[in-house]
């Protein structure tokens, strides 16, 4: 992670680079160079061919001929398409995505829900829990609760409004909200979603998976602390602080 | 500049004071991921200067007025530890890091694709801990690693660099006597892939030719440091 190197003795390793040109069936995306599971990784800038052989898919850019990732992660080749599978990623709404929210603000007649998404979602007055009165928005949720919805829709503004009216939507009351980042929710949920239904019966925790990357983990604290470290481990990162 | 010409930095050999030559430059060291919190973030170290960066977001801009319908506004703020220099640094805003801020500023909008996160703010926070000089270099070298560390789509790395005048002679990255004494200082922000200039500032003077061999000696670091930059984006990851 750490790297020192003096100018003065610098040697990079200059080995070969894959590219859309060198790239074969035997080497795949991954190019000459691949190791980390096949696949190689880049950063923003990097020249990654000529930009008729193959198209620009997500993370990369075709400028003046040439494709350029504009993403760093990792490369990969999907029918005629060269992209980058970030490794970092913030999470943008998509109609029907499950999620869990913060409330951030309140009107008379809606909330303003706060995802992790680069903008704040609305819940109106007439999709929120039951019946509420116009100017009662913040005596049935305040501001800092978590609750659980659904995105209804997403305008071309970026805009999306969330809904409460679906089975299981409702305020999060109990348990903890645990966050990792969305494109990890893949290995967490396994194929079939094995990994999760493992992970559940072994916590013996109700675990609700959102699609922007946060989880509603409820029962015993041995169970939310087992699931915290498998967190821990699938993120890379420390999960629920100092236990 | 300090103005104090008679100052001898360069020994009969043609070395610095720190025994480098005219184009070496000091050592760097690259971190990412050293906030677990934020976004992205990064720790450089270049000499004795260290900068801290964390990136946050895309995320909802607030105020509402500050919003951009059209793109994203990024949220430059560069400052200097009180504790980073020999004398103590009053805390706060100055004049000083608010031109920096805004340079930096600058600098990175032309590479980060703000037009994707239309209404939304990229936070990019900058900490000089230890300062030497060049700090602007580093902290704007360091945001650009901090903002791939966060995904934040852009077309190019910033590199940036300075050379300057010590005793008549041109020389790659200034250390803190040669920018006190020196006669010039010319810091350029790079695009590696491309060549492309997004930030050049100068104080002092250079003639043509001068200006020349300190614009050959900051192209030539800007590929050395980014090699380094690569290395650390790729080998941080953690994945």
């Amino acid at each position: 992670m750490i790297l020192v190197i003096s100018p003065a003795s610098t040697v990079m390793n200059s080995g070969p680079v894959a590219r859309p040109d060198n790239m074969t069936k035997k080497n795949g995306a991954a190019g000459p160079r691949g190791n980390n599971r096949g696949q190689t990784l880049v950063v923003p800038g990097e020249d990654l061919g000529n930009s008729e052989d193959f198209e620009a898919g997500h993370g990369v850019m075709a400028i003046s001929g040439r494709l350029k990732a504009v993403k760093q992660g990792r490369l990969s080749e999907k029918g005629g398409s060269i992209s980058v599978d970030p490794t970092h990623t913030r999470y943008i709404p998509r109609p029907g995505d499950l999620v869990i929210g913060y409330i951030e603000g309140c009107t008379n007649n809606l909330w303003f829900i706060e995802l992790g998404a680069p903008f704040n979602a609305i819940l109106p007055m007439s999709l929120g829990p039951g019946k509420v009165d116009f100017g009662g928005t913040r005596s049935v949720m305040d501001i800092g609760d978590a609750v659980l919805c659904r995105i209804q829709e997403v305008e071309e503004t970026h805009s999306s409004v969330v809904t409460m009216k679906g089975m299981g939507l409702r305020k999060i009351r109990s348990g903890v909200i645990e966050e990792i980042d969305p494109h990890l929710l893949g290995r967490l949920i396994g194929k079939g979603g094995e990994s999760l239904r493992r992970l559940k019966a072994e916590a013996e925790c109700r675990i609700v998976v959102a699609d922007n990357g946060r989880m509603w983990i409820d029962g015993e604290l041995d169970g939310i602390l087992e699931v915290r470290k498998k967190l821990s481990e699938i993120s890379g990162r420390d999960i629920g602080g100092e236990n | 500049m300090g103005g104090y010409g008679d100052v001898q930095m360069i020994d009969e050999n043609g070395l610095r004071m720190d025994g480098r030559s005219p184009g070496d430059i000091r050592d760097i060291t690259i971190e990412t991921g050293v906030i677990p919190v934020a976004d992205g973030s990064c720790r450089m170290t270049w000499g004795t200067n260290e900068a801290i960066v964390a990136v946050y977001g895309p995320m909802e801009a607030h105020p509402r007025k500050i919003q951009r319908q059209d793109r994203a506004v990024l949220d430059v703020a560069y400052n200097m530890a009180p504790f980073s220099t020999t004398d103590r640094m009053r805390p706060g805003f100055n004049r000083r890091s608010r031109e920096i801020s805004k340079v930096t500023k600058d600098a990175l909008e032309s590479v980060v694709l703000l037009e994707l996160y239309p209404r939304s703010k990229i936070r990019v926070t900058i900490e000089i801990v230890s300062a030497e000089a060049g700090t602007r270099c580093v902290g704007l070298t360091a945001a650009s690693v901090a903002l791939a560390d966060a995904g934040i789509p852009m077309t190019d790395l910033v590199v940036s660099v300075a050379s300057g005048k010590i005793n008549d002679v041109v020389v790659c990255d200034l250390n803190k006597e040669e920018d006190n004494y020196g006669e010039a200082d010319l810091p350029m922000g790079i695009l590696p892939n491309s060549g492309e200039l997004v930030f050049l500032q100068m104080d002092g003077d250079l003639s043509q030719e001068e200006f020349k061999q300190a614009w050959d000696y900051n192209m030539d670091a800007a590929q050395v440091v980014h090699k380094l930059m690569v290395e650390a984006l790729k080998g941080g990851d953690s994945q």
